[in-house]
C-alpha cells in the first residue's frame, strides 16, 4: 500500500462464539501490519456474537489481499466468521 | 456519520447468507477499427486487444474483489457486432468461422468465460455479410466454447424481419443437431430491440453507439430480494414494494461504485448498471422463489404476472434511484433451465409455455432457456420466436428468445445442460403452427406507435 496522508478505513467484522483473547490476537495482527484501529464496536446480534472494528489501512506495511490471508487464518484457528471491507461499501448501500 | 454495526451487518449477511455478489462485468470493447480486407490482418488485432483487455479486466475486478469483499462472480467481453467485421470479408461461411474460433480463443488466452458479439442487427434487412453469419452460426457456435452470438430480427421502429425470423427457425435446428443436448442453442438469443449496453450474455454486444471500450455491471441477483420477501410475511403489497424498493437500492449502489472503481483503474468509461434480476442455479438464487416468497403457491399460477410486474416495478424504482446511469436489459430473467423454480413450476404442470409468454409481457426480457422437443418444426420455432418478438416491437420493449429444441427428447423428459446453464423438463409445443404464415416471409410493418416525431 501506498503511504498516503488520507485516511483509507475498512470495516472488519467478527462473529461466532466468545472466548478468551479474540480482540487481542486481531489487534496484535493489526499492530503487526502497521494498521491503526479506530473504532471497535461489540454486541450481541440475534444468537450471534458480533464485533466490528474500523481501522486505517493508509500505513499498512501489506496490501489487502495480505490482510484478507492472515485475517482468514485466524478466522480458522478461533473457528470465527471475518469479514474485511473498504468502508466506502457501506457508504453507499447505507447513506443515500 | 459512522455507520452503525446493524447496517455493516445487513451487509455481511447479504454477502455470507444470501449470495449478494456483483453478477457480472461486462467491458465492451469497439473492434471497428480492427477491420480489414484481409481476414488474417483482422484476427490478429482483434485477438492482441482482446487478450490484452481481458487479462487486465480480470486483474482489475480481482483487485476490487479484494477492496470491498464482494464477490464479482462472472467477467465477461463483449465485442463490436461480428457482422460488421465480416463486410469487408469474402462472403464465406469458412471466413465466419475462422473469426468465431479466433474471438473464442482470445477468450480462453485472456481466462474470459464468455465472448459476446457473434450476431447482427437485421430488424429491417440483411446484408449479404449478414445473410454470411446467419449460415455461419450453427457451425461458428458448435466448434466454440465461449463464444456467444446475438441476433436483433425486430425493432418498434423498423418492425419484425420475417425472412430472418423464418431463416433462424433452420438455424436454430442445424445448430441443435451439432451440439449433445442441444446446447449449443444456450448461446445465441435473438432479440426484439436489443440494448446495445447490455451486460449479460448471450445477447451481450459493444453497440455502434459505444465508445471503444465501456464497463457495464450486472447486479447481484434473485437471493437477496428473496430474502428481503420472506423476512416481511405478513405486510400489505404496498409495503412490500418498499421493502423491495430499499434493497435494490442498496445493491444497486453497490454495483455502480465497484463498476466505476473497475473502470478507473483501467482507465476507460464507466457505462451501465444492468439491474435486472438474474437467476442463477444456486440454491435460493431464483427469481420465482421471489414469486412464490410472495404468496403465489407457484410460479405459473395465477397472480404470478402481477406479482412479477410488483417486483420488478419496485427493482426498477429502486434501482433508478441509486443510479444515474442504469441501463442494458433492467428487467427480469426467468430463464427456465437456470432458475430452480421455474424448473420445478413446469416440472409441476403449474407452469407452460402460454403462460412463460404471458410473463414477457409485463417486465421479463423474454423466453429464456426453454427446452422444447428436438421433432419441433423449424416454422413452430420461428413462430414461437415471432410471437415473442411481436410482444416487444408492440410494446416498445426489450424482448428475447434462447430455446433449445433438444434432439431424441420428448415432452416431460429431463434435459441436462451443465453448469451454469441448469436443467429443465422439455416443454410442450404444438407439432405445426403458422407453416403458411412464416412461409409468407417478408416483413411485419412497425405499428403506429413508432411514429413519433
Amino acid at each position: 500500500m501506498a503511504k498516503k496522508q488520507t485516511p483509507q478505513i475498512c470495516i472488519m467484522t467478527v462473529t461466532g462464539v466468545d472466548r478468551v483473547g479474540i480482540i487481542a490476537k486481531l489487534a496484535t495482527a493489526m499492530a503487526r501490519a502497521h494498521i491503526n484501529i479506530v473504532d471497535v464496536n461489540q454486541k450481541i446480534m440475534e444468537d450471534y456474537f458480533v464485533m466490528t472494528m474500523a481501522v486505517d489501512i493508509s500505513k499498512a506495511a501489506i496490501d489487502m489481499a495480505k490482510i484478507r490471508k492472515q485475517l482468514d487464518k485466524l478466522a480458522e484457528e478461533m473457528s470465527l466468521t471475518i469479514t474485511f471491507q473498504d468502508e466506502n461499501i457501506f457508504k453507499v448501500m447505507h447513506r443515500v | 456519520m459512522r455507520i452503525s454495526v446493524e447496517e455493516v451487518f445487513e451487509t455481511v449477511k447479504m454477502t455470507l447468507d444470501h449470495h449478494f455478489d456483483i453478477r457480472t462485468v461486462t467491458l465492451g470493447i469497439n473492434l471497428k477499427d480492427c477491420m480489414d480486407r484481409n481476414i488474417d490482418g483482422l484476427i490478429e488485432r482483434a485477438q492482441k486487444r482482446i487478450v490484452e483487455k481481458g487479462l487486465r479486466l480480470n486483474k482489475c475486478a480481482d483487485t476490487i474483489e479484494q477492496k470491498y469483499g464482494i464477490p464479482i462472480t462472472n467477467r465477461r467481453i463483449a465485442v463490436t457486432p461480428a457482422s460488421l467485421l465480416l463486410e469487408p470479408l469474402p462472403r464465406k461461411i469458412q471466413t465466419a468461422v475462422r473469426l468465431a474460433k479466433a474471438l473464442d480463443n482470445a477468450a480462453a488466452k485472456a481466462d474470459i468465460d464468455f465472448l459476446g458479439g457473434f450476431g447482427a442487427m437485421v430488424q429491417k434487412g440483411m446484408t449479404a455479410a449478414e445473410e454470411n453469419l446467419i449460415d455461419a452460426i450453427p457451425q461458428a457456435i458448435s466448434k466454440t466454447h465461449r463464444l456467444c452470438g446475438f441476433l436483433n430480427l425486430a425493432s418498434t421502429v423498423a418492425g419484425i424481419n420475417m425472412n430472418a425470423v423464418e431463416k433462424f427457425g433452420h438455424t436454430l435446428k442445424d445448430l441443435a443437431g451439432r451440439t449433445k443436448n442441444g446446447v449449443g442453442c444456450a448461446r445465441i438469443a435473438v432479440f426484439a430491440n436489443v440494448p446495445e449496453d447490455n451486460p449479460f450474455m448471450a445477447g451481450a454486444h459493444h453497440g455502434i453507439g459505444e465508445p471503444d471500450y465501456s464497463l457495464n455491471i450486472g447486479i447481484s441477483g434473485p437471493g437477496v430480494v428473496r430474502d428481503v420477501v420472506l423476512q416481511n410475511p405478513d405486510c400489505d403489497l404496498t409495503e412490500l414494494s418498499e421493502v423491495i424498493k430499499r434493497t435494490v437500492f442498496k445493491i444497486t449502489r453497490a454495483g455502480e461504485l465497484i463498476g466505476r472503481e473497475i473502470a478507473n483503474l483501467m482507465k476507460i468509461d464507466f457505462g451501465i448498471v444492468d439491474i435486472s434480476l438474474a437467476s442463477t442455479t444456486s440454491a435460493g438464487d431464483s427469481v420465482a422463489q421471489i414469486i412464490e416468497a410472495m404468496g403465489v403457491k407457484q410460479m405459473g399460477l395465477p397472480g404470478s404476472t402481477a406479482a412479477l410486474a410488483l417486483l420488478i416495478n419496485a427493482v426498477k424504482k429502486g434501482g433508478a434511484m441509486a443510479s444515474g446511469n442504469i441501463g442494458g436489459l433492467s428487467g427480469t430473467f426467468i430463464p427456465v433451465s437456470e432458475d430452480a423454480g421455474m424448473s420445478r413450476a413446469v416440472k409441476a404442470g403449474s407452469l407452460n409455455i402460454q403462460k412463460l409468454e404471458a410473463l414477457t409481457s409485463v417486465c421479463s426480457v423474454g423466453m429464456d432457456m426453454f427446452a422444447v422437443p428436438g421433432d419441433t418444426p423449424a416454422e413452430v420455432l420461428s413462430a414461437i420466436i415471432a410471437d415473442e418478438l411481436s410482444i416487444g416491437v408492440i410494446n416498445n420493449k426489450t424482448t428475447g428468445v434462447r430455446i433449445i429444441p433438444v434432439p431424441r427428447k420428448k415432452a416431460g423428459q429431463i434435459v441436462h445442460f451443465g453448469g451454469l446453464l441448469g436443467s429443465a423438463p422439455v416443454m410442450k409445443v404444438a407439432k405445426t403452427a403458422a407453416p403458411e404464415f412464416i412461409a409468407r416471409r417478408g416483413r411485419i410493418p412497425a405499428p403506429i406507435t413508432a411514429l413519433r416525431n
